[in-house]
C-alpha cells in the first residue's frame, strides 16, 4: 500500500471512530440535557401538541400514558440507544411523525442554506482578503478591516431585515422570506455569508502577507518566476491552507447563525426545528437533530482534512 | 458585439409582456404565524380547516350561526339523548373515494378519543346507521352540533391514514387539496374540481408559516404574501402607510384575562380580586401595548359574542384609591417600604404568563408596576405557557396572565363550562365556587328554550363580572393585510377559515 493511501484511510478510520463516539455522547448528553430541564414533560409536550386553546392538564395525562413519560429514565434512554442500533431515530413525541422524515427534509434544507452562505462568505472574503494581504497597512486593507469589525458586530436577525428591506421590500430584487426557487436563498445567504466573511477575509489576508513574506516566496522570484506566477502557483496555495481550515471552524458560527436566520426567513431548516423541539420537550427530536448535527460535524472535519491533505502532499508523507 | 446585447433586450422585452399578459393571478399566498408540522386533526386540525382541505359535518358563518356542512341536517331525540347526523350524498374526498357515514364515524371517534372538544362533551357512543352518523350522549347538550364545527373534528379521507390508524397524509372533501406540504413552514394548495359545493375562484394557494412579526410585514409590504394574518402593532401601523395595502382588524372572541387563584387566602375575598381588578390600567394597554383603545376588556365576554356580552353590565373601572380602600377593609396595613402586610405577611405574589404572545408579558410588567401603587409586590415570572395548567393542578398558582379563546366552538359553552364549571379549570376559575353559575350553565348546555337559555347566559355573565374568578384585561383585534387587487376576502372573528374560496383577483 502506497503511503499516502494508508494515510487517507487511516484518516477514515479515526474519523468512524470517531463518529460513533460522537453519536453515543450526543445522545446521552442531549437526553440527560432534556431531562434535567426543569417543568413536567407531559405538560410541555402537549402544549407543543395541541396549542394553549385545547392544551390542559387531562391533555398532559393523555401524554404521559401514551409516551411512557413515568418510565425511569434508565429505560428510556435504553430504549433509545436500541432503536439507535437499529438506526432508527424514533417518532417525533410532539408531532407524531418519523424523526428520521422531519431531519431528512428540513437538513436538506440548511444544508442548501449553509452551502450558500460559504459560497456568499467566500464570494466576498476571497477578492476584499487577497487585495488586501497583496498592499498589508494599505487604504484598502484599513477600510476593510473597519468594516469587517462593524459587520461581524451586527446580529444575524437586524443584518437579515436590513437587507430584506433594501434588497427585497425596496429594489424589489429578491423576495422576503419563504423557500419558492433559488432566489429565495440569495437574501438569507448573504445574511449568513456577510457575517462569516467578516472574518475570514481577515484570515485570508493575513495567509498571503505570511505568504508573502515567506523565504520559498522570495526563492521562486530568485528563480525567476513572474510575480502573477509566484502568485498563482505558490502563495494562493500556501494561503488556502489556513483559510480552508478556518472555513471549517466557521461552520460553528454557521449553525448558530441558522437558527435565527432560518427562523426570519421562515426558512424550514434543522436549527429553527431544533430550538421549536427544545421548546416543546421532544426527546426524540432534539436526540435526533444534535446526532445529525454531530455526525455532521465529523464529516466536515473529514472533508476538510481530506481537502488540506489535497493541497499540500507533504503532511500524508511525514 | 451589439447582436448579443439586442437578443438580451428582446428577451428583457419579451420577458416583461409575459409578466404583463399574466397580470391577473389566480393564485394567492397567505402568511400567518402558526406552523404546522402534522397531519393530525388533533394537532393540526386548526390550519387544515382555515384552509379548507378538510371540511366538518357542521359548519359556521362569521356570526357563529351554525349551517350545513357536510351533514345537511340534525336533530336531537325528544329525551336529548341521541343525535342524528344525515350525511350529504355525493360528496368525494380528494383522492376520489366517496365520502360515507363510515368514514365520519372513524374520524369523529378518534377525535372523542384524543385530547379535543368531543373529550369535553358528555359522548357515550358515536356510529353509523345508513347515511346518517349517531351520537348518544350521557345527558342532554345542545352545544353539541358546535362542537362538531371545531376545528378538531374535520373528517380525513380513510386514505389518510397509515397501516397503524395514524394520520400520515392530508386528504379532506374541502375546495382546496395539498399539492405539497413542507413541514412546518408552507403547505401548497391546489383548486379540488370535484367539490361539492361552489368552486374556489383561485387556482391554487400557498400558505407560508413565518414566525416573526417583523417577517409577516415585510411579506406584506413587497407583496410577496398577499393576505397576512396577526401583525404586531408596529407592522399593523406601518402597513396602513402603504398605497397597496388595506389593513383591517377584526374583534375576535379571544380575551387577554388574569386567573386569580381565589383559593390562596389572599385572594379568597372577592373584594381582594376587585381591588386587583380595579388597579388594572386598561385604556393605557389598549392604547400603549395592544394600540386598539376601544379594546379595553371593561367586561369578560367581547362584543364579538353578541350572545353572552351584556350592555346591562356597568363597565370594569379603574380606581387606585378605591383599591386601596378594598384592601385595607381586609385587614391589609402598608409597610415601610409601602407593601401591604397582614399578619406579619407581605403582599408579595408571583404572576405566570408566558412569552408566545409578545404583549403578555409587556402587559404583565405593566400591572407589576400598577399593582406596586396599591402595595402589591408583583414578580413576574415568563415560561412555557404548560406552567399555568401545572399550577392550576398542584395548588402553587397565583395570578396568571395569558390569553383565552372563548370562540373556539362557535357557541362558546364549551369554554365556559369547562373554565367555569364545577371546580373550576386549567384556563379559568381556580379555587373558586359559584352555584348559581353552575346551576345557570348546566340549563344552557341542556336546554333548548332560547328564553331560557339567554336568562341563564345573563346569572353566569353577571355572576362573573361581579366575583370576578378571571379578570378580563383587554379583547383581542385579528389583524389583517390585504392586497389592495385581492377583492372576495372574508375575514371570520371565529377564525374557522381564512376565506380562500371566495377570494378573487381584480383585474
Amino acid at each position: 500500500m502506497s503511503p499516502p493511501l494508508k494515510s487517507m484511510l487511516g484518516v477514515l478510520a479515526a474519523r468512524g471512530l470517531q463518529a460513533v463516539i460522537v453519536a453515543l455522547i450526543v445522545g446521552i448528553v442531549s437526553f440527560a440535557m432534556m431531562y434535567a430541564l426543569p417543568g413536567d414533560a407531559a405538560y410541555r409536550i402537549a402544549a407543543g401538541r395541541y396549542g394553549y386553546d385545547m392544551m390542559d392538564a387531562a391533555a398532559a395525562e393523555v401524554v404521559r400514558l401514551e409516551l411512557g413519560l413515568d418510565d425511569p429514565w434508565l429505560i428510556q434512554l435504553w430504549s433509545w440507544i436500541g432503536q439507535l442500533m437499529q438506526f432508527d431515530l424514533g417518532n417525533s413525541l410532539v408531532y407524531g411523525s418519523p424523526v428520521v422524515d422531519e431531519i431528512a427534509t428540513q437538513l436538506g434544507f440548511s444544508l442548501l442554506l449553509a452551502g450558500g452562505a460559504v459560497a456568499a462568505s467566500l464570494l466576498i472574503a476571497l477578492p476584499v482578503g487577497i487585495v488586501s494581504g497583496l498592499n498589508p497597512g494599505g487604504l484598502f486593507d484599513r477600510t476593510s478591516m473597519g468594516l469587517s469589525v462593524f459587520l461581524r458586530a451586527i446580529p444575524a436577525f437586524a443584518l437579515g431585515i436590513v437587507l430584506v428591506l433594501v434588497f427585497a421590500v425596496q429594489l424589489k430584487l429578491f423576495p422576503v422570506a419563504g423557500f419558492r426557487g433559488f432566489d429565495n436563498l440569495v437574501l438569507p445567504s448573504f445574511t449568513l455569508g456577510i457575517g462569516l466573511a467578516a472574518v475570514s477575509n481577515r484570515v485570508v489576508r493575513d495567509a498571503v502577507v505570511d505568504a508573502m513574506n515567506a523565504d520559498w516566496r522570495l526563492f521562486s522570484r530568485t528563480k525567476g518566476l513572474s510575480s502573477r506566477l509566484t502568485l498563482i502557483r505558490h502563495v494562493l496555495r500556501n494561503a488556502a491552507l489556513p483559510v480552508v481550515t478556518y472555513v471549517g471552524v466557521q461552520l460553528a458560527y454557521l449553525i448558530e447563525g441558522v437558527v435565527i436566520v432560518e427562523t426570519v426567513f421562515a426558512w424550514p431548516g434543522i436549527g429553527h426545528a431544533l430550538v421549536h423541539a427544545i421548546f416543546g420537550r421532544d426527546i426524540a427530536m432534539v436526540q435526533g437533530t444534535a446526532l445529525t448535527l454531530g455526525l455532521l460535524y465529523v464529516a466536515l472535519n473529514l472533508i476538510i482534512d481530506l481537502a488540506c491533505r489535497l493541497i499540500d502532499p507533504r503532511g500524508s508523507v511525514a | 458585439m451589439i447582436k448579443p446585447l439586442s437578443a438580451v433586450i428582446c428577451i428583457a422585452i419579451a420577458g416583461a409582456a409575459l409578466q404583463a399578459t399574466a397580470e391577473t393571478k389566480s393564485s394567492v399566498t397567505i402568511a400567518s404565524p402558526w406552523e404546522v408540522a402534522s397531519y393530525d386533526p388533533a394537532i393540526a386540525g386548526f390550519a387544515i380547516q382555515k384552509l379548507q382541505i378538510m371540511e366538518n359535518l357542521v359548519d359556521a358563518d362569521v356570526n357563529g350561526a351554525l349551517r350545513p356542512g357536510l351533514a345537511t341536517a340534525w336533530t336531537a331525540s325528544k329525551d336529548g339523548l341521541s343525535w342524528q347526523f344525515t350525511l350529504r350524498s355525493g360528496v368525494k374526498f380528494h383522492d376520489g373515494s366517496d365520502f360515507t357515514a363510515e368514514a365520519a364515524v372513524t374520524a369523529l371517534t378518534r377525535a372523542w378519543k384524543q385530547p379535543g372538544v368531543l373529550k369535553k362533551a358528555p359522548i357515550i357512543g358515536i356510529s353509523a346507521s345508513g347515511e346518517t352518523v349517531v351520537i348518544t350522549l350521557e345527558k342532554p347538550f345542545t352545544a353539541l352540533p358546535a362542537f362538531l364545527a371545531h376545528a378538531t373534528t374535520i373528517i380525513p379521507a380513510p386514505a389518510a391514514f397509515d397501516a397503524d390508524g395514524n394520520p400520515a397524509q392530508m386528504i379532506g372533501t374541502g375546495p382546496f387539496s395539498v399539492s405539497n406540504f413542507t413541514p412546518p413552514q408552507s403547505i401548497s394548495l391546489v383548486r379540488n374540481d370535484a367539490y361539492w359545493g361552489e368552486k374556489a375562484k383561485l387556482d391554487s394557494a400557498t400558505y407560508l408559516a413565518a414566525g416573526r412579526a417583523e417577517t409577516r410585514a415585510l411579506l406584506a409590504e413587497s407583496g410577496d404574501a398577499d393576505v397576512v394574518f396577526t401583525l404586531d402593532a408596529a407592522g399593523y401601523s406601518h402597513l396602513q402607510h402603504v398605497d397597496t395595502i388595506e389593513t383591517s382588524a377584526v374583534p375576535i372572541p379571544r380575551v387577554v384575562a388574569l386567573k386569580v387563584n381565589a383559593g390562596h387566602p389572599f385572594f379568597s375575598d372577592a373584594k381582594a380580586r376587585q381591588a386587583l381588578s380595579l388597579a388594572i390600567p386598561r385604556d393605557g394597554i389598549a392604547r400603549a401595548i395592544t394600540r386598539f383603545p376601544e379594546a379595553a376588556a371593561d367586561q369578560l365576554f367581547p362584543p364579538a359574542l353578541n350572545t353572552w356580552h351584556s350592555a346591562d353590565l356597568e363597565p370594569l373601572q379603574t380606581d387606585i384609591e378605591v383599591a386601596k380602600s378594598l384592601l385595607s377593609e381586609l385587614g391589609w396595613v402598608a409597610g415601610p417600604d409601602g407593601i401591604l402586610t397582614r399578619d406579619g405577611e407581605r403582599f408579595s405574589i408571583t404572576l405566570r404568563t408566558f412569552p408566545d404572545r409578545p404583549e403578555l408579558p409587556l402587559i404583565a410588567t405593566a400591572l407589576q408596576d400598577q399593582w406596586r401603587e396599591i402595595g402589591i409586590e408583583l414578580e413576574v415570572s415568563v415560561a412555557n405557557y404548560s406552567e399555568i395548567p401545572a399550577g392550576h393542578q398542584d395548588g402553587s398558582l397565583h395570578v396568571a396572565l395569558y390569553a383565552r379563546n372563548y370562540g373556539l366552538t362557535p357557541d362558546p359553552i364549551g369554554s365556559v363550562l369547562q373554565d367555569f364549571g364545577t371546580g373550576g379549570g386549567d384556563w379559568g376559575a381556580m379555587g373558586w365556587h359559584n352555584q348559581k353559575v353552575v346551576e345557570a350553565l348546566d340549563i344552557i348546555a341542556s336546554t333548548v328554550d332560547p328564553d331560557q337559555r339567554q336568562a341563564s347566559i345573563a346569572t353566569v355573565a353577571k355572576e362573573l363580572h361581579q366575583e370576578l374568578p378571571v379578570i378580563p384585561i383587554v379583547w383581542y383585534q385579528h389583524t389583517v393585510s390585504i392586497d389592495k387587487n385581492l377583492k372576495g376576502v372574508i375575514i371570520d372573528p371565529l377564525q374557522r377559515s381564512y376565506g380562500l374560496s371566495d377570494m378573487y383577483w381584480a383585474n
